[in-house]
This record gives C-alpha cells, structure tokens and sequence, in this order.
C-alpha cells in the first residue's frame, strides 16, 4: 500500500491518525455489505423463481414413485450419539394438491433407487389447485379426440390452447364487463328507489312516475341480463367440449377444460431460449397480471397500481400541506418559545409509532369523515359504507400525516438556506412578503422541498402498519381507477405490495409453495420505491441545474 | 400602470459620459433642495443603540456617502431609509425622516409604495436565480406589469444605464447567476433603478469588486446622479472623495462631521473625523 514515510526528524511518526479512518470505513464497510447481501439474498431467491427447472422421477425404495422439482436439501438431523457421515434428504415439489393434498415431500436421498428426468413429463398451470406436474393423456376437441402418439398429443394440445384462451376472455368479458355493467345500472336504479323512498316521495304522484320508470328499467335490465346468461351458458358449455387428460406419475387422472390452462410446458425438453422464453413469460404474468390462488401465484399488478396509487395520492396530500406549514414556520411566525415548541412536536410526530397513525386514520377519517359523507350523500347505500370504510383515500391521507413532518422540516432546512439577501432584495424591488416568498424564496427552496418529498415518498411506500386498518385488503376486486363512472373510485379498497408480502409470506395456506413470491414481491417493491425516488431526484436536479446557473 | 412609468419610458435613453473621478464639483450653485430629511434618528437593537440622535439633510441628485469604521451604524442608519429594518425584530426606530417632505413611518404610507420610491443595492451582489430578463424586471413585474412592450422597453433602457446593455444583450434569457461580480452588480443596480426610484441607497457596493469593476461602478454612478439621489455607504475613504458630493462621518453611531466632500477632506472641523480620514484608527 501506502509507501513508508521516513520519520521526521525531532517528531514522532503519528502512528494512530490511520485508525479512525480504518474504523469509519470499516463500518462503512459493513453497512454496505448488509445492503448488498440483503439485496442479492433477495434476488437469489426471488429470481430464480419463473426458471422452469427440470422435472425429476425419482422412485424410492419402498417402490414409491414422485414426479417433481427440486425445492431443497438438507442435513438429515441426527441424535448426536450417531457417528455416521450425515445423511441428506430433498424437498420435491410434488404439485397436484388436488390429487395429493400436499404439494411437498421429503426424500431421504439414501432410500432412492432410480432418478431420471423423463422427457414427456410436463408442468401444467392452471386457473385452480396450483401446478400439476405429470404426462398429457389425451385431447379432446369437438373435431377430434388424440389419444395415441404422445408426439401429436403434444403438437394437438398446443395447437388448441390459443382459440381456447380466446374462448376464455370473450367469457371473461361478458361476465366481467357485460354483466357487471347491468349490475352496475341495476344498482343504481335500486338505489335511486331507496333514495325516493327516505325522501318519503313514493307518496306524491311525481313520485310514484319515478318509481314506475326506475322499476321498467329494472325489469328491462333483468331480461336483457337473462339474454346474457343464455348466450353465456352456451359459450361455456361449447368452451367445456375441448378438454385436455393429464396423467400424474402414479396414475391419478384428471380432466380439465382447455381454457382453465394457463401454461403448459415439458421442462425437459426445453432448449435454453425455449427456458428463456417460459421465464419472461412467468415474469410477464407476475407483474401485469392479477393474483390467482390465494395471491400465492398469478401476478401482482394490481398491488403495484395500489402502492404507486397511493403513493402518488399521499405525495398530492403532504407536498402542499409541508410546505404550506414550513413557510408559515420559518416565513411568518414570530420565531419565540411558542414556534419553538411547535417545531419540536412536529419533529416527535415523525417518532410516534406508524399504528397509531392507522388507528387515527380509521377513527377520524374512515368512521367520521367518511361516516359523515356516507350519511350526507350516500344515505341511500346504509348501512353498506360507500366513504365509511377503509379505502384508497384515507389510506392516503393517513399516510400523508405520517410523512408530513419530514417534509416539513426539509422544507424549512431549505427555507433557511435561501440567502437573506434575496429576500431583501425583493422587499427593496417594492415587492409584497407573499410575492417575495412566492417569486423568490420557494422557487430557491424546490429542491429541498423535492428531497423531502423523495424520504416522504419512500416512507410512505414501505409503511404497511396503518394500511392495513385503513384501506388495504389481500385481495381486491376492482382497481380505483377503471372505465365506470366516475372513473376515480378513492372510497375502494386496494391492494399494496407490502401487505401482499406479509399476506403471501405469513398468511399464506401453503407458505413453501408462495416463499418464492415473496422475494419477487420485496424485489418489485424496492424497484417501485427505487423508480418513485429516481423520478424525483431527475426532476430535482433538473430545477437544481436552472437555479445554479444553468440555461432557464 | 403608474404615470411615472409613462414619463420614464419616454425619457432620453442616452446618458451623457460622466466627468472622470475626481472631477469637480458642483460649487456655487446654491443650496440644493433637500431629498431626504432626518432628523434626531436613534435607532436601539433591543436594548443596544445602534444610531445616537443623527441628523441630517441629504440634497437631491447628489450623491452623498456615508463613511466611517466598521460597526459604526452605517448600514443600519441607510437601511432605515428605505424601512428595511423593519424586518429584523426587537429593533425600534425614534426620531423623523422624511422623505421629501413626507415622514416614512406615516401608519398611512404604504411602506412597499415607500420601497418602490427608495431602491437600494447591497454589499454582497444578489441577483435572483433567475435570468437577465426576468431580474431586470423583477421590480416590474410586482408592479402588475405585464405588457412584453413595456418590459422590453424598460429593460433596455435600464441595462442601458446601468452600463451592462451591451455586455448582455444578446443573453438576456441566460442566469444571471452565470455573469461576473461586476456584471451582477450592475445588474443590480439595473434592477433597482428599472422602477424608476427617487432615491438609490448603495450599501457598500464595491466592496466585494476588484477595481476595474469597482471603477465602472464608480463610473456609472456619476451617469446615475443626474436623475437619482444616491446615498452610498462605504469604508472606502479614496471612494468617498472620488466620487460623493457630501460626505457624512459616522463613529459609535453618532454623526461626528456631514458637509461637501472636499471641505470635509481637506479642512476636517473634529479631530475624530481628521483622524480616521488620516488612517490613525478605523
């Protein structure tokens, strides 16, 4: 390293000067290497996940066959008086919780006889009962049935998944769409009764035409859903016709329509890009597709909506709120014991424990606020809260009490690092104190007021504990935004990537099966929360740039 | 739009060359009328005063500077004129000024119509982190002003008097940030001068400059005495006799010696005053 100096005369070398440097840094050090292991701990797990690994037949002493996927192994743990060599045993994926009951068995790798990866063997997703993994049987269409030559069996089965996932998704639509929106005008015909009937108008003539017109509605919209409930029996009974039989490796059968099929593969059998191409497409599903299972497969797209909903909603909330309350802090207060102490309990808000900011939001905004609106404008829908509950706004809000301090105090770090002289030369200029902070002082303190933002922004989107009283659920049906009137829907409910990591990885039926979504999950999260601060930083260097002397 | 705007813009744009520093001074022509007028002005920081009784009468388009050592209430006296102090709290203000002829502490004068009347220029150069354009017509701008014509027209004429047109007319949408001390000390005083005041208060406004910029500073204030009174603060003694008409001593906050420049000079009537211009403290 560092060449020796030779000692000074009349002077001692100064022999520790090196050692605060080699403390600082290594604990640097350390902190940097917990970052880096938490982040590659997470991405070895979670990214390997989509991979279609091969499928192993292993057949056991005792004549047992399984078919799956290698999840782990381990030391066999031993009595400690037992001197032999440690033996080890494997975890499979077995799949087929519909056949088995259980997707995971132990293998002592000592009991098996024989371990091959048979190439016909496939992995087959579905709509229900997670992965199965055993051979094709047979296909059958309304055309043909193949059952012969396991090499068309597989080429018919491929052929046939297309139309049928198109058959699937004109089913989807009409019972999502079509349906629903009958519902929908249904609800509020049903609704606009109730509405007569508290405002005890069913008496008056006016009235009671109302009434006759909302009940002719009602009863069109009954008919014209039967229609649809005829054509849609139909679609599904002809979408029941192409089937596909797969066989598990012990012989259990089971007969699916085509269109429950979500992915079928012979892992075995795949070339490297045919991996390639299975993996992207699982890591497609994951992050533009809603949950299927219990969340524990699917994607996750509607918890990303939510986080960067609610993240954004909360940014809307707080920005204006912090600033408003440090300009008034640092601008116009008469700075004296009073502010002072306004100052402090702003900072010891940013300590207090983020559930008791949840119990807050659920007291004072979902059952007062939102109580009061429900009783004001949606009297009709009681007892069913429309505000009432939890729901995207109060969780939003809620949030936005929590980082406000943050903002706050960043803010007003920035107020005072605006030079003094600015402002007096734009009270000499004849300028008013609003129009000097507004013109000169804030436009000084955007950046600032951006870094709060970005630590309120990352904050917010890593809280779960006050979500999950005000607003978040593990599963919800409908996004705040979507093409029903009025389009912005803040009363829902909604889903969030951190609480779908607590719900995937702890309440979970099958926790081994969806600890691998939880790593995806967290990565997803960090990126969401990366991409949020990313966006700011770009924006405040850009105004950093414009103020420090760069073009305007 | 106020009607002093009108006459400005249709004012001459061409400032005649200012006499040399050093150049004479405008001797026998009477007493000039009185700009600013102050009278037993004490000012107390809490508990500590600052300004002990000053009196005195400022002439009008003249340029009076104030000198002294530091700390001897210099600045807090020229920021009293424009009411800045107001800012700073626990400071009280006794005594009159007025300005031609009107007390600026009147409840009933608006203290931003007073600011508007009295410009001023500080010691360090704090253009906003804005461009050109926009600092020039800034002082506009909170005015109401909004018309392109108008703001273009001014601008011109103020960069011009300012003597930084020509260095910065093919830039004016670039940050004021990005020109020299000098440049952004002219700026200021463009900034300044843009809304048409009747005083310009200079507070110490070379004292971060090197001396060519210090020169053209020097310069243009002689061009500016012609419509503007200016009082301009200084520690600089070779300054203040290039370039005042009168001269004011202040030392401990108090006014020891105010008259001409040169009488104050050359022929001191304290000793303090003959002292400090000496060099034997300060």
């Amino acid at each position: 390293m560092t060449p020796a100096r030779p000692a000074r005369p009349g002077r001692r070398p100064r022999r520790f000067d090196r050692i605060p440097i080699w403390f600082t840094g290594s604990l640097l050090g350390i902190a940097l290497l917990m970052i880096v292991g938490l982040l590659g701990l997470i991405m070895a797990r979670g990214l390997g996940t989509f991979w279609p690994w091969p499928l192993w037949e292993v057949s056991v002493a005792d004549g047992t066959r399984y078919l799956g996927l290698v999840h782990r192994t381990e030391l066999i743990p031993q009595p400690a008086e037992r001197s032999e060599s440690p033996a080890r045993r494997t975890l499979y994926r077995i799949g087929n919780r519909d056949v088995y009951g259980l997707d995971f068995v132990w293998v002592d790798d000592a009991q098996i006889t024989h371990r091959t990866r048979p190439t016909e063997a496939v992995v087959l997703e579905r709509l229900e009962w997670g992965p199965f993994y055993g051979f094709v049987q047979s296909v059958r269409t309304p055309i043909q049935a193949v059952q012969d030559d396991p090499a068309r069996r597989w080429e018919t089965l491929r052929r046939e998944l297309p139309p049928a996932r198109r058959r699937a998704r004109a089913i989807r639509y009409i019972e999502r769409r079509v349906v629903g929106n009958i519902n929908t005008a249904m609800e509020r015909h049903r609704l606009a009764l109730r509405r007569l009937e508290l405002r005890h108008a069913l008496a008056n003539p006016l009235g009671q035409a109302q009434q006759r017109r909302h009940e002719a509605a009602i009863a069109d919209l009954n008919a014209r859903y039967a229609r649809v409930a005829a054509d849609l029996r139909a679609k599904r009974q002809e979408d029941a016709q192409s089937r596909a039989v797969f066989a598990s490796i012990d012989g259990h059968v089971i007969d699916l329509p085509m269109s429950a099929i979500v992915r079928v593969y012979r892992p075995n059998r795949l070339s490297v890009p045919g991996r390639v191409g299975v993996y992207l497409d699982r890591l497609r599903e994951f992050v533009f597709d809603p949950p299927r299972e219990a969340n524990s497969e699917g994607g996750v797209a509607p918890a990303i909506f939510g986080t960067v909903m609610m993240t954004l909603l909360m940014s809307l909330v707080v920005v204006p709120l912090g600033i408003l309350a440090a300009l008034y802090l640092h601008e116009y207060a008469r700075q004296g014991w009073l502010v002072s102490s306004v100052r402090i309990a702003v900072n010891n808000l940013a300590g207090v424990p983020s559930i008791v900011f949840g119990v807050f939001g659920l007291g004072f905004f979902c059952y007062f606020l939102g109580g009061t609106i429900d009783h004001l404008w949606f009297p009709e829908r009681l007892p069913t809260p429309t505000f009432g509950g939890g729901g995207i706004l109060w969780a939003s809000l809620t949030l936005a009490l929590l980082t406000v301090p943050v903002v706050i105090v960043a803010t007003e770090e920035a107020l005072a690092a605006v030079p003094n002289g600015l402002r007096e030369a734009s009270l000499a200029c004849g300028a008013t104190k609003f129009q000097t902070i507004w013109r000169v002082v804030l436009p000084s303190a955007v950046p600032g007021v951006l870094t709060g933002t970005i630590l309120a922004m990352a904050r917010g989107a890593g809280e779960v504990a006050p979500l999950m009283i005000t607003g978040v659920v593990k599963l919800a049906p409908d996004l705040p935004i979507d093409q029903v009137a009025p389009f912005l829907h803040l009363e829902r409910k909604f889903m969030h990537l951190g609480f779908h990591i607590y719900d995937v990885g702890f309440q979970s039926p099958n926790v081994e099966a969806s600890k691998a979504m939880v790593y995806m999950t967290t990565l997803l999260l960090l990126g969401v929360v990366v991409c949020l601060n990313l966006a700011a930083m770009q924006i405040r260097g850009r105004l950093r740039a414009k103020l420090g002397g760069g073009d305007v | 739009m106020r009607p002093g705007l009108l006459l400005a813009v249709g004012r001459p744009l061409a400032v005649p060359r200012p006499v040399g520093p050093g150049g004479s001074l405008r001797a026998g022509e009477g007493p000039p009328p009185t700009a600013i007028d102050l009278e037993t002005v004490s000012v107390w920081y809490g508990k500590v005063q600052a300004i002990h009784n000053v009196g005195m009468q400022i002439p009008e388009r003249r340029i009076t500077a104030l000198i002294g050592p530091s700390g001897c209430g210099k600045s807090t006296l020229i920021r009293c004129l424009n009411r800045l102090n107001d800012l700073i709290e626990g400071i009280r203000i006794e005594g009159h000024i007025r300005l031609h002829g009107q007390d600026i502490h009147d409840p009933t004068l608006d203290v931003i119509e007073l600011r508007k009347r009295v410009g001023m220029v500080f010691q360090k150069s704090n253009p906003f982190p804005k461009s050109i354009y926009e600092n020039a017509a800034y002082g506009l701008r909170v005015n109401g002003e909004h018309r392109r014509a108008v703001l273009d027209q001014v601008i011109e004429q103020s960069l011009r008097r300012a003597a930084l047109w020509e260095e910065v007319k093919d830039r004016l949408h670039t940050n004021a940030l990005r020109l020299s001390g000098g440049q952004q000390q002219r700026l200021c005083i463009a900034r300044a001068i843009a809304v048409e005041p009747e005083v310009l208060l200079l507070d110490e406004p070379c004292s971060a400059l090197d001396p060519i910029a210090t020169a053209k500073i020097e310069e243009l204030l002689y061009s500016l005495k012609e419509r503007y009174t200016i009082v301009i603060v200084t520690h600089n003694m070779q300054q203040a006799a290039r370039v005042s008409d009168d001269t004011g001593f202040l030392l401990m906050g108090e006014l020891i010696e105010f008259g001409a420049t040169d009488t104050l000079f050359t022929t001191p009537q304290d000793a303090r005053t003959e002292a400090y211009i000496t060099g034997r403290f300060g």
